[in-house]
């Protein structure tokens, strides 16, 4: 620290005139003190620990739902963070996908395997301490490494935002136009392995003639098979449509997401 | 800003991701903690990207297009993995992940592997009970 400070005494106004990696670096420690805190730092570091206590909330909370819900917290203080590094179009599309899709999907997950709603007791399960041990461990392991590497180092977040959506449509289109089209037709394969996911298992329980009369329930040769309290068995047939159009409704938001993107970015 | 605010919280956010994957019994939960490990990554990409895009002349802006294919991937994910625990489920009972267990080698399985092989055998046998009612 008191290097980099002294290295930028010495060269103080060169820097602009050279231009060059470590100049810059050391140009950005000399404006900037480790224990005096910018604004935006410390909006960084609010929304932070409410981002890591949300996350904390979702990995341990007893309640299945709530998890669910703590998660939007944790997604949306990501996008805030997201927009105070000035990657603002991600931040966006990070709150149309992931709290507008992914949770939504996840709730419908929930909901279709019958999550109890209230507190159930056996959501850990007996490695919890292992699994405590090893993430302290490698959270300590990593916060480590990670503060004595960048120590130094500062982002220079002044001038025109890096990930405006001008400049991130710009890179998209100019460098990553064929890994884009390759993503899409990833999400094409996500949407056909999803419907074969669903369908597949639907025509092997559909037993020969039950459960084919069950799809077609309001056809008058079986006017008894909707009164009857539990022929509507829900493991097999109604899961399985529901199932299938939450599957497709999600990957086709995701696609439709990343077609507005493309317009977006145009 | 100082980096090492956002590598922090991202190594935290993912360290807790993986006490989540490791620790939770649900599947949906553990696809939900799978979600903040990648999230952390998405993190680390961006801070990296706009942290090398002024101090280097680095133009590909290759950490926000990396982060905008780890989020379509993401989602793609989420959908294929509820498909899958959905189709367990249906098949199973269950999606606790303790008990699914089917591949599982060992002699210290033998003991429990009879209350294991319960839920699978006596669900079939409600479901037949259910489509005889039905018929």
């Amino acid at each position: 620290m008191t290097l980099a400070a002294t290295a930028a005494h010495l060269a103080p106004d060169t820097t602009a005139a050279a231009g060059s990696h470590g100049l810059l670096v050391t140009t950005a420690a000399e404006s900037h003190g480790f224990l005096s805190p910018t604004g935006v730092e410390i909006a960084f570091l609010l929304v932070g620990l409410v981002t890591f206590g949300a996350a904390i909330v979702t990995v341990t909370t007893k309640q299945l739902v709530h998890a669910a819900l703590w998660l939007v917290v944790t997604l949306g203080g990501l996008a805030v963070e997201y927009l105070l590094l000035t990657a603002e179009f991600i931040a966006w599309v990070q709150v149309l996908i992931y709290v507008g899709s992914v949770v939504v999907l996840l709730l419908f997950g929930l909901m279709l395997t019958k999550a109890p709603i209230g507190r159930s007791p056996d959501a850990d399960s007996g490695n919890r301490w292992a699994a405590l041990t090893v993430a302290v461990a490698a959270a300590g392991a990593l916060v480590w490494v990670v503060v004595d590497a960048f120590r130094t180092t500062w982002i220079d977040l002044d001038g025109p935002a890096a990930g405006s959506t001008e400049a991130t449509g710009a890179s998209l289109f100019q460098n990553w136009v064929l890994p884009f089209e390759a993503l899409s037709v990833l999400l094409l394969a996500a949407l056909v392995g999803a419907i074969v996911l669903s369908r597949k298992t639907k025509a092997e329980t559909s037993s020969p003639h039950v459960n084919s009369r069950a799809a077609t329930g309001g056809s008058p040769s079986v006017p008894d098979s909707r009164n009857h309290p539990i022929g509507r068995n829900e493991p097999t047939e109604g899961t399985a449509s529901a199932e299938g159009t939450a599957s497709v409704q999600g990957t086709a938001s995701a696609e439709g997401t990343t077609s507005a993107e493309q317009e977006g970015a145009r | 800003m100082h980096l090492a605010y956002p590598a922090v919280l991202s190594a935290l956010l993912f360290c807790t991701g993986l006490y989540g994957v490791l620790a939770r019994r649900n599947a949906i939960l553990v696809l939900m903690s799978v979600e903040l490990m990648l999230n952390a990554v998405n993190l680390n990409l961006v801070a990296f990207d706009v942290w090398l895009s002024r101090t280097a002349e680095e133009t590909l802006h290759s950490g926000q297009a990396l982060t905008l294919f780890t989020i379509a991937i993401a989602a793609a994910e989420i959908g294929i993995g509820l498909a899958i625990v959905l189709a367990v489920y249906r098949n199973r009972g269950t999606s606790d992940i303790d008990r699914l267990r089917d591949s599982a080698e060992g002699p210290e399985n033998h003991p429990d592997d009879g209350s294991d092989s319960d839920a699978p055998t006596a669900d079939p046998a409600v479901r037949a009970g259910k489509a005889e009612a039905t018929a």
